[in-house]
């Protein structure tokens, strides 16, 4: 089960540090820190459940106002 | 028979005496479509005993190399049907794959880590070839009835019939038959004339496909990169065919121009700048691609069977689109052969529609993520690419995101009405569903290979207690018995039946085999049921199971 109740000693410390990483950094350099600081966890994490509650907590409450590059096709 | 040039051939519209005949001619099968998956379905019917008509529009086979990897699932079905050695003989035998970020190499993966098998994960040989030799072994057959330059035109299903409006040179004419299989192709004609429709997603990318005839140094094996120094910022497959032919896939983008990019002026410069300016070659074959993953809703429609890419299409990042053809003519083609002869309930080709969706959806979750992963979709999904392939280096557990193909595998039934589910306990790998596993034997003294001496029918694998009191039982003809015994064994089963010797113990292990157990096989190799010792009456009651009949 994904644990939202306070689980690190040092919050101010972690949370300083994951903004520290991006200093000077260029917004794409960002997102690719991102996305392995994510795949790291998600990798040590190793419980699907938990990922995918992760996944579905992150992403609540958004209404999407971009779109990808999916083209429905019929033939 | 390498000596032939099977793209350069064309063959003779016949007239048929069906286009003379006062009614329509009737016959049991009429498939559409003399491609890989057509002639596969026509031969596995006739081989069984089966009247085949083939139609295909045109009068030649493929043109340019298309599929060319060929799985060992593939070849397993090639050997059934009369042409894995020549296909296994002619084209270029591989098992490993090596991916590349930038110049150097990320990881390397071998596709048949373990030993003991017939054939290879994979081949690769040019479409053409495979189609050739496919048509010279339908040519064989007495009652699989070729007709070239035979389009349909119309299609109509009445109550226990298809009539097909068939046009050719000499004329316009009718067919009848009690089912069609419609292997016509991702455009098919059959599907857009019953006003069906396959649907899915396009990838906004487009691939340089070029082959390139030279004589090279790289190794038989599939070589990926992602962004590689000739290529910046986009990926390149490249794999050998025979013939000293090479396969090179250049991911070009959305943007690219697919008139101008196919143009050599275009093309040579990018094939040099992977193989050295002072690289000598000559350019066989150059397409560009932009590609999909379709599937119709159903692939049974009353008496008409899609099959191979009118049924699903899919980008050929895994070599999921031929082989999972070839396993649809595969699973079809047994079924419809009981279901024509009497045999079995025509309910038993809704198995066919339930089993390969399933094998479709399959391919194309597969097939998509690949695609997905090689041609990401937002800023997003391009970050998460890059970190897995960066991570990659050094952590091996992001080698396991790294995407490049996911390569085609036999799809197992698990939840196929025709399984009878398991009551006992196996802890092999190989489930219910699975195709056999292949394992090296003896047969007479002489060393074979197991998946060899199964079928054509339903095959009752039974590994012996060796104690020469194993009963004498004549069986039902329903299916044949394969004996599975230690080296020097003196049991005695019925005349009719195959004794196996398992040497190695391969097969026991791979089978989870105890003395006593049994396997039943279906006519495609699937595995229907298993039990840990022999019941007639459990064996019987799987048998019709498996056959569709209530």
């Amino acid at each position: 089960m994904l644990n939202t109740e306070p689980n690190l000693t040092a919050p101010d410390d972690i949370y300083e540090a994951l903004v520290a990483v991006h200093r000077d950094l260029a917004p794409e350099q960002s997102h690719l820190v991102n996305a392995k600081l994510i795949l790291l966890l998600a990798n040590h994490i190793g419980d699907e459940g938990v990922l995918r509650a992760a996944i579905a907590k992150a992403r609540q409450g958004i209404t999407p106002s971009g779109k990808d590059n999916t083209v429905r096709a019929v033939i | 028979m390498s000596a032939i040039d099977y793209q350069a051939q064309t063959f003779t519209y016949r007239r048929s005496p069906d286009q003379d005949a006062a009614t329509p001619a009737r016959h049991p099968v009429v498939i559409v479509g003399a491609g890989p998956v057509g002639l596969a379905a026509a031969i596995d019917l006739a081989q069984r005993g089966t009247p085949v008509v083939l139609l295909d529009d045109d009068d030649k086979l493929s043109s340019g190399s298309r599929a060319i990897c060929f799985a060992k699932r593939t070849l397993e079905v090639a050997d059934r049907l009369g042409v894995g050695d020549h296909m296994v003989a002619k084209g270029v035998t591989w098992n490993v794959g090596k991916v590349f970020l930038r110049e150097a190499p990320l990881y390397t993966f071998d596709l048949l880590p373990e030993g003991g098998h017939q054939r290879p994960a994979f081949i690769n040989l040019q479409q053409y070839y495979v189609e050739g030799y496919l048509l010279d072994r339908a040519r064989e057959l007495p009652i699989l009835s070729i007709r070239w330059k035979s389009k349909v035109t119309g299609l109509v299903q009445l109550t226990d019939t298809v009539r097909l409006d068939v046009e050719t040179p000499g004329g316009n004419y009718q067919l009848d038959c009690d089912y069609v299989v419609a292997a016509d192709g991702g455009r098919s004609a059959v599907r857009r004339l019953m006003g069906l429709e396959s649907k899915g997603q396009t990838f906004q990318d487009r691939f340089l496909i070029a082959d390139v005839k030279m004589t090279a140094d790289f190794p038989a094996e599939r070589w990926f990169w992602f962004n590689p120094p000739f290529h910046p910022n986009q990926s390149v497959l490249l794999h050998q065919q025979p013939d000293n032919v090479w396969r090179i896939d250049f991911q070009l983008g959305w943007d690219a121009d697919p008139v101008a990019e196919r143009q050599p002026e275009r093309v040579l410069p990018r094939v040099r700048a992977l193989l050295g300016t002072h690289a000598k070659f000559e350019l066989e074959w150059v397409s560009i691609y932009t590609f999909s993953c379709l599937r119709m809703d159903k692939f049974r429609h009353g008496r008409v069977l899609f099959a191979g890419d009118s049924a699903h299409v899919v980008s050929p990042f895994g070599a999921r689109g031929a082989n999972s053809g070839i396993q649809d003519a595969d699973n079809l083609s047994w079924k419809l052969h009981l279901v024509v002869s009497g045999q079995a309930p025509d309910s038993l080709l809704d198995s066919y529609d339930v089993e390969r969706v399933a094998a479709a959806d399959e391919n194309i979750l597969n097939s998509t993520r690949s695609t997905d992963f090689i041609t990401p979709k937002n800023e997003a999904s391009r970050a998460f690419r890059d970190a897995a392939l960066e991570l990659a280096r050094d952590c091996p557990f992001a080698r396991k995101f790294v995407n490049s193909g996911r390569l085609s595998l036999p799809t197992t039934y698990v939840a196929s009405p025709l399984n009878t589910p398991d009551t006992d306990t196996f802890a092999c790998s190989l489930v219910l569903g699975a195709s056999a596993a292949d394992a090296p034997v003896n047969v007479d003294s002489h060393p074979s290979y197991f998946l060899k001496h199964t079928g054509p029918g339903f095959t009752l694998v039974r590994f012996s207690d060796d104690t020469p009191s194993v009963p004498n039982i004549s069986v039902a003809a329903s299916y044949r018995t394969i004996w599975v015994v230690q080296p020097g064994s003196t049991c005695c089963p019925a005349t009719e039946d195959v004794i196996i010797e398992d040497e190695q113990g391969l097969l026991r292990q791979r089978y989870d085999a105890t003395p006593g157990t049994v396997y039943l096989l279906r006519p495609d190799q699937h595995i229907a049921a298993r039990f840990r010792t022999f019941d007639p009456i459990k064996i019987n009651a799987a048998v019709a199971r498996a056959m569709g009949k209530p």
